[in-house]
């Protein structure tokens, strides 16, 4: 008894699914970096000849990315960029996640705030940001407190959901061991709505790249979308690519970062969910 | 009996739904001794797990008293760990095994030797000192009860209590777990409580065994149960006197069943 194996059926069925994934993986990866450098040529070749003023060929594209923002533009606009982006997301998740167990944890608060934050909720931010900048002024502070403002909403719907499900048989397994309160937010609340946490941190990050570029295309002096709307402004069409290719980067950067992320923070709920697709 | 442990007096529990009160344990009086092992059995819905909820401080009792080492019970007692039937939602997915069994320690605060050395023990003594790294999920049922124990272990109660421990595990491992449970009470002393529908495993394992019946609930009897021990699963099972009482719980059960309630018409 004191040696029992440690195996199960659901460690097999789980290794021999890994196994079969990983002999696909080659194949996947392939696909998943041949398409898009397949789609990249079309676009390279199919262009090269354009006339359209519209669409320039990408090779003057790619010239014109090159010349603006490696690195000539690169620290003047596109950091500063990135800087509010990133500064106002991580407040964003800070107050979404903090405010979001309160409610969740609390039914009397949760009434009271609740019908406070679907209303504001329901109005786009980017509604918002004429007021903003007449009251704020043309300042970073404006930008940042406007891609936090719209971007806390999902995360924090999402916390408030994630710590209102959490498993009540863990609730009453943390009263009989008798947990402290600390205890219980820490080992329990938390873990336990961190996957939603994150579904609802994804859609959070995806409105803050919005209104950071919004943002900058209001009265903005500097910045990528500046730029970009200012490249339009003056028909200046190469220029306007340049920075919608540089927002694509940016936009994919982001996500990637976001994945590996949640990849380290969910392993458990990743393995578990596979181990249950296995059985 | 020798050093009562737990006393449990006239307790009776209501339950107000829809502003109406609905009685579901009547008046139940028995106790446990120290280093016991009772089983509660009766038939399904007759309230055990509502007993044991109020026995561990989850629930409160309308009226009547349990106590526990004489100081009355009106919230989750020290002394107490509880083992729920529902493995799979009891244990924190996010934990590895061990960090499972030393979780109900932390607050505790014991010098960290001492309680590395609880969980060490704990999980020798169910058999899972390889499965230490690994999480919950990654184990069989019957492994995952086995960490859902050892957690209760590594918290030293004086009083074990289960919920249908053993009931979603398959037989072979039902059989195992059920001697882990007297194992544990040779090995730490500890009074176990346990409710069950399986009457062969009261039998099996236990000093006495509480029949509630009837709702709402009361005792119908408590049958004690001198079969030898050690306990054997092959022997002791196949004794004339282990069959007797089988039959005799049985037979209680069925004259406390619940009947059918007529179906309402509209």
């Amino acid at each position: 008894m004191s040696t029992a194996p440690v195996t199960s059926t659901t460690v097999i069925r789980t290794a021999a699914k890994a196994k079969r994934a990983r002999s696909r993986r080659p194949m996947l990866l392939a696909l998943e970096i041949g398409v898009p450098v397949l789609l990249l040529l079309a676009w390279w070749f199919g262009s090269l000849n354009s006339t359209d003023p519209f669409f320039p060929p990408l090779r003057d594209i790619v010239a014109e990315f090159q010349r603006l923002w490696l690195f000539d533009k690169f620290a003047s606009d596109v950091l500063p960029s990135i800087g509010n982006f990133v500064l106002a997301y991580l407040i964003a998740c800070a107050i979404g996640i903090s405010l979001g167990i309160l409610l969740g944890l609390s039914k009397p608060l949760f009434w009271i705030l609740d019908p406070i934050v679907q209303f504001v909720r329901s109005i786009p931010a980017v509604a918002l940001l004429p007021i903003f900048i007449a009251t704020m002024g043309f300042g970073n502070e404006v930008r940042v407190f406007a891609i936090a403002l719209a971007s806390i909403f999902p995360v924090l719907i999402s916390t408030i959901d994630g710590v209102r499900a959490a498993e009540p048989l863990l609730l009453e397994t943390a009263r009989v061991y008798r947990l402290t309160r600390w205890e219980r937010l820490r080992d329990i609340y938390i873990p336990a709505a961190s996957p939603q946490i994150f579904a609802g941190a994804l859609v959070s990050l995806q409105v803050a790249f919005i209104v950071m570029i919004t943002s900058e295309m209001m009265g903005a002096a500097r910045g990528i979308g500046a730029l970009t709307l200012l490249a339009q402004g003056s028909f200046d069409v190469k220029g306007m690519w340049a920075g919608i290719v540089l927002l694509g980067i940016l936009g994919y950067l982001a996500n990637l970062v976001f994945t590996l992320v949640r990849r380290r923070a969910l392993a458990w709920y990743l393995g578990a969910q596979k181990a249950a697709s296995a059985d | 009996m020798t050093n009562t442990q737990l006393v449990v007096e006239h307790l009776s529990k209501s339950y107000s739904v829809k502003g109406a009160d609905v009685q579901i344990i009547a008046d139940l009086t028995f106790d446990v001794a120290a280093g016991e092992i009772v089983s509660i059995v009766g038939p399904s819905g007759i309230g055990k797990t509502t007993l044991l909820k109020c026995l561990t401080g989850l629930q409160s009792i309308t009226s009547g008293s349990a106590r526990i080492d004489g100081k009355p019970i009106d919230g989750p007692p020290e002394e107490m760990a509880l083992v729920f039937q529902e493995y799979t939602r009891s244990l924190m997915p996010w934990l590895t095994v061990e960090k499972n069994v030393r979780l109900p320690l932390k607050h505790l605060r014991l010098p960290k030797s001492e309680a590395d050395e609880r969980v060490r023990a704990a999980l020798a003594s169910v058999g899972l000192s390889q499965a230490v790294d690994r999480f919950p999920w990654q184990l069989s049922g019957g492994m995952q009860q086995r960490v859902a124990i050892a957690r209760a272990l590594a918290y030293r109660p004086e009083v074990l209590v289960m919920d249908e421990p053993f009931a979603s595990v398959d037989a072979q491992t039902r059989f195992e777990l059920e001697d882990l449970c007297l194992k544990i009470r040779d090995e730490f002393g500890m009074t176990i409580m346990l409710v069950t529908h399986d009457i062969d495993e009261s039998v099996y394992l236990s000093d006495r065994v509480v029949v509630l019946g009837h709702r709402p609930a009361i005792v119908t009897r408590i049958v004690d149960i001198d079969l030898p021990e050690p306990r054997d699963q092959i022997s002791t099972r196949a004794m004339h006197e282990f069959a007797e009482l089988r039959t005799e719980i049985f037979e209680l059960i069925r004259a406390g069943a619940i009947p059918a309630q007529p179906v309402q018409g509209k």
